[in-house]
């Protein structure tokens, strides 16, 4: 392999990387303060990449308008979701919220569905978007740069607002211990809202960025992507950020390198990030950067 | 009432369903019969989670892949070599795979143990995992065996899968399967065994310190459970006639799932119920996914439709009603009979 085809494997690794941290986190953070994997939150990727070609097909919005309406109307449709389906069950066994979960993960792909059609889209992509650059021997896409810087910037104000903020202090509150908060005055329920507002927000992004990068649409787009953005989640230690950033990023660069140096895998890709959840799960459940769980009896 | 009165009941309830199938077998159409065929395979499904989820509290997402193994199998042992043949265009079929044969009843155990002996290999490692997290590994296997499918093209013909499996899977067969799933599951949980599944459900950690080996048990339950989807993957093979990785997705998995649920986690009643109800509710939303025409009126079709309202129903009922339709009540011949009488009290009254 020669050093540009090295340097090219690794920005596109980046690149898919960067998209699975920006879903991880959405993962990561519902889980550390309800214990809930939000199965839904694949869905509420594909949404986000659906809103965004909504607006510029049907209500020929300009790109910039089209996106930031995206992200709002997925941010709201995840909030929604939460106050809707898993809220009554706060007090349910755990898994109960996991089935509305996952009905209603079903209940979102069917709905696009219904709405948009099975078949595939084509995404038409801005042309300032479609000249490779050249840097040297090596010859990237202007996304392949761009999508890990944006999703660089989205998380460093996500970091702002979880360790600087008010409502963020209350994130960190209620991940420690529902309860306590709700006696220490923090408003539990506006502050779950505002992490599934977030969290749907950078699933969001990262659908619309993966819309581009993929230029495919389809209803089944989130499920691959959400599958592995969860593991990357497990991989960093799930209810821990910077865990779900790193394990997002290294499944990205581990994933395109694996079929890179051995082509032969390539039809396993799917596979090796479900191996991957087996073996975190059996050697270290708690992932590189979680905090161990005890069973209280 | 007697034991020996309600297994003469139970014996007779049996004969009667064993009468219908006889009757419906002359006189009901092919589509109706296929749709009974269905109801019976998706019993045999439900109950198996059941046993696994229902009973013993694993909450396993994995049916898919122990069907997708028992489909397989079955199909391979009851292909003959010439159909083999002419299947594998990917690559040709390794030659154990081409000669292997075995008749219908043979195929669907092989079918049941090869899903019962991945559950050994796969809950060994899993089943130390807690609740969730049990669930999402269950669903990596149940993925992973589909990737394996896709790649072995020499035992699975890859992503082509078969075609024209021998339609074997009639209403005695699946009645058979169903009856006989049926009974083991119900001596199953009424037996020792059956309880301290309950007591791990209930509280691991007080099972745990009872005494009770908590990690047989649960591998006890999840391999016989695993068994039963390995019988029904097969019976639906035969049924269908037609196998490919895409089916056994997880789709599949949320079915049966749709069905435990609905029925009542830990009711073999509920199960039974609601296999029935769900499996005709499935057939007939199809229509709303077909285009339909009234004279010159053509309506559209809605694809998607269907897993709509079935979504829907599966939140509506963990957020209303979370014990379904039975919670863990259980159909008894006792409260017939009360029932009977009380009628009858009426009336000479």
């Amino acid at each position: 392999m020669t050093w540009a085809m090295f340097v090219q494997h690794t920005l596109n690794g980046l690149t898919l990387g960067s998209l699975y941290a920006l879903i991880a986190i959405g993962y990561t953070m519902v889980y550390g303060i309800l214990r809930l994997i939000n199965f839904a939150h694949s869905e509420i990727f594909m949404l986000g990449a659906y809103f965004v070609f909504w607006g510029i097909t049907l209500f020929y919005l300009p790109w910039a308008l089209a996106i930031v309406g995206a992200v709002i109307v997925t941010a709201s449709v995840g909030i929604l979701v939460d106050r809707v389906a898993y809220r009554p069950l706060r007090d349910a066994p755990r898994i109960s919220a996991l089935i509305s979960a996952i009905g209603v993960s079903f209940f979102l792909q069917n709905v696009t569905i219904v709405v948009f059609g099975a078949l595939p889209r084509q995404v038409h992509r801005p042309a300032w978007l479609e000249d490779p650059i050249l840097m040297g021997d090596v010859r990237v896409l202007p996304l392949t740069l761009f999508v890990p810087a944006l999703s660089l910037l989205l998380m460093l104000g996500l970091v702002w607002i979880v360790y600087k903020t008010k409502p963020g202090l209350g994130m960190r509150a209620i991940s420690k211990d529902i309860e306590t908060s709700y006696i220490m005055g923090v408003p539990v329920n506006r502050i779950i809202s505002l992490t599934f507002g977030i969290g749907s927000a950078l699933a969001a992004a990262s659908g619309i960025m993966w819309a581009l990068r993929y230029p495919q649409l389809q209803p089944v787009m989130g499920s691959i992507p959400g599958f592995k953005a969860f593991i990357a989640a497990v991989f960093g230690g799930i209810g821990s950020i910077p865990g779900a950033v790193i394990g997002g990023v290294m499944l990205g660069v581990i994933e395109i390198m694996a079929v890179a140096f051995f082509p032969d895998l390539a039809g396993y890709r799917d596979a090796f990030a479900f191996v991957l959840l087996i073996v975190i799960l059996l050697l270290k459940p708690t992932g590189l950067m979680g905090e161990k769980l005890e069973d209280k009896v | 009432m007697h034991a020996k009165t309600k297994t003469m009941l139970n014996l007779m309830a049996v004969a009667v369903l064993g009468l219908f199938l006889w009757w419906a077998d002359d006189n009901l159409d092919g589509y109706q019969i296929q749709i009974l065929n269905l109801i019976a395979v998706n019993i045999i499904l439900a109950l198996s989670l059941n046993l696994i989820y229902g009973f013993t509290g694993l909450f396993s997402l994995g049916h898919a892949g122990f069907m997708a193994v028992g489909a397989y199998v079955c199909s391979v042992l009851i292909l003959s070599p010439e159909q083999k043949e002419m299947l594998f265009i990917l690559e040709p079929a390794f030659d154990w795979v081409r000669e292997a044969q075995a008749p219908f009843f043979v195929a669907v155990v092989a079918g049941g143990l090869a899903a019962a002996l991945f559950a050994v290999l796969v809950g060994i490692p899993l089943l130390r995992l807690g609740d969730d997290y049990l669930g999402m590994a269950t669903l990596g296997f149940a993925e992973i065996i589909r990737v394996l499918a896709i790649n072995a093209p020499r035992v699975t013909n890859g992503a082509l899968g078969f075609k024209g499996i021998p339609d074997y899977a009639n209403l005695y067969w699946n009645f058979g399967w169903c009856v006989l799933t049926l009974y083991v599951i119900i001596r199953l949980v009424a037996s020792n065994s059956g309880n301290v599944f309950k007591a791990i459900r209930d509280d691991e950690t007080a099972a745990k310190a009872m005494g009770v080996d908590v990690f047989r048990q649960k591998l006890l339950s999840f391999t016989i459970g695993s068994f039963f989807a390995g019988v029904g993957g097969a019976l639906l093979a035969s049924l269908l006639a037609t196998i490919d990785p895409k089916m056994f997705t997880f789709v599949l998995t949320f079915n049966v799932l749709m069905i435990v649920v609905t029925g009542g986690l830990g009711s073999i009643t509920g199960s039974i119920l609601a296999g029935i109800v769900i499996t005709i509710l499935l057939e007939w939303l199809r229509i709303v996914e077909n285009p339909l025409t009234f004279g010159d009126w053509e309506l559209q079709g809605i694809p998607g439709m269907r897993m709509v309202v079935f979504s829907l129903a599966l939140i509506c009922i963990i957020l209303f009603r979370r014990e379904g339709f039975m919670g863990k009540r259980e159909f008894n011949w006792d409260w017939v009979t009360r029932r009977f009488r009380n009628k009858a009290g009426r009336h000479a009254g």
